[in-house]
C-alpha cells in the first residue's frame, strides 16, 4: 500500500506508477478499484476553519469524524448528511472526506440543501499523468473557469486523486423534529411527502420506510419548528394518522435512514436507484418478489435489497434514472457493473474525458466502471 | 482586449454557409446582411463590439443541431447567445463568426409540481420561468439583476447567482438537466427529473462553460414553493469593519438570512441622490433579509438586531410592512442606476472571503485615491462576492484604459486574499487574460482538456475564458484544418 505523505509525493507515485493503482482514503464505501492501494489517509488536517465564512479547509484524507467534531464545536455542520457505508458494508476504517467528495456521498438533507458536490467549493489533485491540478477556490460564489470541483465530485477516483478540499459548511440547527404518517402503500406515501416538499415549510427530509410510514423532518429554531410541525399536520391530516418525534426520537430515525439501517445484516445486494419522485411508486411494484426497499429523497432515492445476482435494472426497465450496485460480491459487480451504462453520445463524453485526465487508464479501473 | 484575426478562408465561404444554413432555417432565421448583423455586435460589455459573419435565430432543438453540423463542416465558429445581457463579453462575437440565438425557443415544455421541476426551452428569460409557475405559489430561485431580460440559456453557461444565492444557490445547484447540442450536431440528453449524474458529473462542468462545450437548448430546473413572507432589516454603521463582523456574528449565529447586502458611503451618498431611499449618513450598511411566517420572521430579526446592536449601529430599521420593505430595498436595487447618473462605470465581480472583507474595502479605498477613480461598493456581503463599481468617463481618451488598470488590480488582490476573478459574471473577454493570475498552466489545461473532448477543432466559443496565449495551439487545429 502506498501512503503518500504530501501532494507532492501523490504526484511522483501516481507518475511513476506502472501498474493499476486502487485509490482509496478510508476504504470504507468498496468502491476502489483492483491494483495497487494508493491511500490518501497521509494527506490528513484542517488547514483553514473560517466559521464566520462558512468554509472549511481540508487534506482529502481528513477523517470525517474530525471535521465533524471541528464543525460541532462552533454549532456548524456538514449539511448535506454523508452516509456512514460501514455498517451497510461491513467495513471497517475511518470515512475520510476525499472518499466522501470522490463518491458524492449524500444523505436525506441532499432533497432539501444540495448533494456534496454542491457543497465542494475547491479541489487539489493529481491527475492519471501525475499532474497537479487545482480548481475552485475557498468562496462561495466562483464562475472563474470550469467548475472541475464539480467533474472530480463523484468521479470515483478515475479522474484524479483528491489531495485537498475545500467546502461551504452551515450553521446546526437549535433543534429538529419529524412527523411519521401512518401509511404502508408508497403511492400514498410519495403523495404526502410531495405535498409536504411542496410547501414552503422547508422540509429537510422526506423518506418512507414500509413497516413504519412516511417520515418528514423539520430543523430550525425552537419556535419554528413548532409552528411548522403544526402547518404540516393540517395539509398531511388526510394521508393516514400521524405521530410526533421529538428531537431525539427524529435524530436516531434519521441516522438509520442515512446509513440505510433496515438492510444492515440482512444478506442480498443492495441497490441505489436515483429516479424521479414520482416514478418510484411504479418502480417499487416491478421489485422482483421478496425484494425490499425504502424511499428517501422524497421518493427519488430507492434502497432496494434483492436476492443476490438479480439485474434490477433490467427488471425495473425501462426508467429515468440511474441505479447503482452498492453491495454484491465481485462476480456479480463484475458482470452487471457497479454503475449505470450511459448512452452512446454521454458514455462517448464520459470515456473522452477519462482519457484526457488518465490517458494510461491506471486511476482505479476495474470493478468501478459501468457495465 | 486582443481578438484572434478573423480567418480570411471562413470569410471567403459567407455566401457557401449562408446558403447552406437557409437550407435547414426559415428564410427568417438567418441574418446576414451587414447591416441587420449589427444588431449581435455586443452585449452588456458595451465597450467592445464587433458584428458577427452571419447570425441565426433556430427554433428547435433539430435546427440547432442543423445549425451547428453545417458550422461544424464548414469550419466556421459559433458564439451562441442567451439574450447579450452578459457583463464579462461571453456572446461577443468575432467577425468571421455565426452568432447562434436562442431567442426563438421560450417554451415551456412541462411543469410538474408534485416532482418540484419545471422543463423549458432556454431562450426562456429567467423571470418568465418564475412567471409560469408563481400563480400556483412556485418560483426559480436563482435571480440575477437582469433576470428580466436574461435568458436561462446564458444562465447556465455563466452559472448566474443573484441575491439570494446564499439561501437557495446558484444556477448549477438548481440546474437538474439539460438537452446539449455538440459543436458537430451531436444532441445529448444529460440528467432529468432525477438527482445527480450516474456517472462524471458532466453536467457539473456544462454549467458555467460560457457556451463552449455545447448549446444548451432545453433544461431541467428545480422550483420551489414560495416562503410565506420575507422582510429585512436595515443597518448603518460608521465603519466597514464593524459591518463586516456583524456580517460574520449573523452567520455564525446560526441565522440563515435569504440574503445580506452591503453598500459603502460612495454608493450610500450616490442612491440618496438618486432615489432618495432615506438611507441614514453612514459608512457602510447592510441590508439582510429573512423569510417565513410572520412570527418567524419577527423572531429572526430579533435575533439579527440583538448581534447588530453589540456592534454600536448608528442605524437599526426593521421593515413591519411591504411598504417599509420595499424602500429598504429601493436604494439597492436603484445603486447601479445611481452610479450610473454619475458617470460611467465598470462593475466588478471579484469574490473573496467574507472575514477579507474589511482589509480588501480599505484597499480599494487607498487604490481608488492612487488612480484618481472614484469607486463604490455594493455587493452581497454574505457571499463575499463584491461589485465595486469604478467611476471613469468614456469621452476622456485614456479613463477606460485606466479603469481597466485599476480594475485588474482589485481583481489581483481578491485572489492574492484566496478569493476569485469572478463570482457570477463569468471570465468570458473581460477577464479571460487574468486567468494566469489565478491558475497555473497545468491548471488551465485540465479546464482546456475536457473543451477538446466537447469540442475538438474549438470552434465553439473560441476566443473566452482561455487566455489567448493559453488556448492559441488548440485554435490553429481548425485553421491548418483548412
Amino acid at each position: 500500500m502506498m501512503t503518500p505523505q504530501s501532494e507532492e509525493e501523490l504526484a511522483g507515485m501516481i507518475a511513476g506508477a506502472t501498474g493499476p493503482l486502487a485509490v482509496q482514503g478510508g476504504g470504507t464505501r468498496g468502491f476502489a478499484g483492483a491494483g495497487e492501494v494508493l491511500c490518501s489517509a497521509g494527506l490528513a488536517g484542517i488547514t483553514l476553519y473560517e466559521p464566520g465564512a462558512l468554509t472549511l479547509v481540508a487534506g482529502a484524507g481528513t477523517p470525517v469524524p474530525e471535521i465533524e467534531a471541528a464543525l460541532a464545536a462552533e454549532h456548524q455542520r456538514l449539511a448535506f448528511e454523508p452516509m456512514d457505508h460501514r455498517a451497510l458494508l461491513g467495513t471497517t476504517g475511518t470515512p475520510t472526506i476525499g472518499g466522501v467528495m470522490a463518491a458524492n456521498v449524500s444523505g436525506p438533507r441532499r432533497i432539501a440543501v444540495g448533494a456534496a458536490r454542491d457543497f465542494a467549493l475547491g479541489v487539489r489533485f493529481v491527475d492519471g499523468s501525475g499532474r497537479i491540478v487545482k480548481n475552485g477556490g475557498r468562496v462561495m460564489k466562483n464562475v472563474t473557469g470550469y467548475d472541475l470541483v464539480k467533474l472530480m465530485c463523484g468521479s470515483f477516483g478515475t479522474l484524479g486523486v483528491l489531495s485537498e478540499i475545500s467546502m461551504k459548511v452551515l450553521p446546526a440547527p437549535e433543534t429538529e423534529a419529524s412527523l411519521v404518517i401512518g401509511t404502508d402503500r408508497a403511492d400514498h406515501a410519495v403523495a404526502a411527502l410531495s405535498r409536504a416538499l411542496g410547501s414552503p415549510f422547508e422540509v429537510t427530509g422526506a423518506a418512507f420506510l414500509p413497516n413504519r410510514g412516511a417520515v418528514v423532518r423539520i430543523e430550525g429554531f425552537e419556535t419554528s419548528v413548532a409552528y411548522r410541525l403544526g402547518a404540516l399536520e393540517g395539509i398531511l391530516g388526510g394521508f393516514g394518522e400521524i405521530e410526533r418525534l421529538n428531537a431525539d426520537a427524529s435524530q436516531t430515525l434519521w441516522r438509520g435512514v442515512r446509513d440505510v439501517r433496515p438492510f444492515v445484516d440482512r444478506d442480498g445486494d443492495v441497490w441505489r436507484v436515483s429516479v424521479k419522485p414520482g416514478d418510484a411508486p411504479r418502480i417499487v411494484a416491478a421489485l422482483p418478489e421478496g425484494a425490499d426497499f425504502m424511499l428517501d429523497w422524497g421518493g427519488g432515492l430507492i434502497w432496494v435489497l434483492c436476492a443476490a445476482g438479480t439485474d434490477l435494472r433490467a427488471k425495473i426497465a425501462p426508467f429515468a434514472g440511474h441505479a447503482t450496485l452498492v453491495r454484491a460480491d465481485a462476480d456479480v459487480r463484475a458482470r452487471l457493473g457497479v454503475f449505470q451504462p450511459e448512452a452512446p453520445a454521454l458514455a462517448a463524453l464520459t470515456q473522452g474525458v477519462r482519457a484526457r485526465f488518465d490517458p494510461r487508464g491506471v486511476l482505479n479501473g476495474g470493478g468501478v466502471k459501468a457495465a | 482586449m486582443e481578438m484572434p484575426i478573423p480567418n480570411a478562408a471562413v470569410l471567403a465561404r459567407k455566401d457557401r454557409v449562408v446558403a447552406r444554413l437557409l437550407q435547414v432555417l426559415p428564410a427568417d432565421a438567418v441574418i446576414s446582411d451587414v447591416a441587420e448583423t449589427r444588431a449581435y455586435e455586443c452585449d452588456a460589455l458595451t465597450a467592445y463590439k464587433c458584428a458577427p459573419m452571419v447570425a441565426v435565430l433556430p427554433a428547435s432543438t433539430q435546427e440547432v443541431s442543423d445549425v451547428l453540423r453545417i458550422c461544424h463542416e464548414e469550419g466556421v465558429p459559433v458564439v451562441p447567445r442567451g439574450s447579450g445581457t452578459s457583463l464579462a463579453g461571453g456572446a461577443l462575437p468575432t467577425a468571421d463568426c455565426v452568432i447562434l440565438g436562442v431567442a426563438r425557443m421560450n417554451d415551456v415544455i412541462e411543469t410538474d409540481y408534485a416532482n418540484r421541476i419545471i422543463r423549458v426551452q432556454t431562450g426562456r428569460t429567467n423571470l418568465s420561468v418564475t412567471g409560469a409557475v408563481e400563480e400556483d405559489g412556485f418560483f426559480y430561485a436563482p435571480d440575477p439583476s437582469s433576470q428580466l431580460a436574461c435568458a436561462i440559456a446564458g444562465n447556465i453557461a455563466m452559472n448566474s447567482g443573484g441575491a439570494h444565492c446564499l439561501k437557495y444557490g446558484v444556477t448549477t445547484n438548481n440546474l437538474m438537466g439539460v438537452t446539449l447540442v455538440q459543436m458537430d450536431g451531436t444532441v445529448v440528453e444529460i440528467g432529468g427529473g432525477y438527482l445527480d449524474a450516474g456517472g462524471l458529473d458532466l453536467l457539473g462542468v456544462i454549467c458555467g462553460s460560457e457556451g463552449q462545450l455545447g448549446v444548451v437548448t432545453e433544461a431541467t430546473l428545480r422550483i420551489l414553493h414560495k416562503p410565506e413572507g420575507a422582510r429585512p432589516v436595515l443597518m448603518g454603521f460608521d465603519d466597514n469593519e464593524v459591518a463586516g463582523a456583524c456580517v460574520s456574528d449573523i452567520i455564525k449565529a446560526g441565522v440563515l438570512p435569504v440574503a445580506i447586502e452591503f453598500m459603502d458611503r460612495p454608493c450610500i451618498e450616490a442612491t440618496e441622490a438618486f432615489a432618495g431611499a432615506g438611507y441614514p449618513d453612514c459608512e457602510a450598511l447592510l441590508i439582510v433579509e429573512v423569510e417565513g411566517s410572520d412570527a418567524e420572521i419577527d423572531d429572526q430579526l430579533a435575533r439579527i438586531m440583538e448581534i447588530a446592536r453589540r456592534h454600536n449601529p448608528v442605524e437599526l430599521r426593521e421593515s413591519k410592512s411591504p411598504e417599509e420593505s420595499a424602500r429598504i430595498w429601493l436604494g439597492r436595487k436603484s445603486a447601479f442606476g445611481a452610479m450610473g447618473q454619475i458617470n460611467d462605470y465598470m462593475c466588478l465581480d471579484g469574490t473573496i472571503p467574507v472575514s477579507s472583507l474589511p482589509f480588501v474595502l480599505r484597499r480599494i479605498g487607498e487604490m481608488s485615491a492612487e488612480y484618481g477613480l472614484r469607486v463604490g461598493n455594493v455587493f452581497h456581503a454574505g457571499d463575499g462576492n463584491m461589485h465595486p463599481l469604478i467611476l471613469f468617463d468614456a469621452n476622456k481618451p485614456g479613463d477606460l484604459e485606466l479603469c481597466e488598470t485599476f480594475g485588474a488590480e482589485v481583481l489581483k488582490l481578491c485572489v492574492e486574499v484566496g478569493g476569485c476573478l469572478t463570482g457570477e459574471h463569468g471570465v468570458g473577454i473581460e477577464k479571460r487574460d487574468l486567468m494566469h493570475v489565478q491558475y497555473t498552466m497545468d491548471d488551465l489545461e485540465a479546464q482546456m482538456a475536457v473543451k477538446d473532448v466537447f469540442d475538438p477543432q474549438w470552434l465553439l466559443n473560441p476566443a473566452k475564458v482561455f487566455p489567448l496565449d493559453a488556448s492559441d495551439a488548440r485554435r490553429r487545429i481548425e485553421m491548418a484544418a483548412q
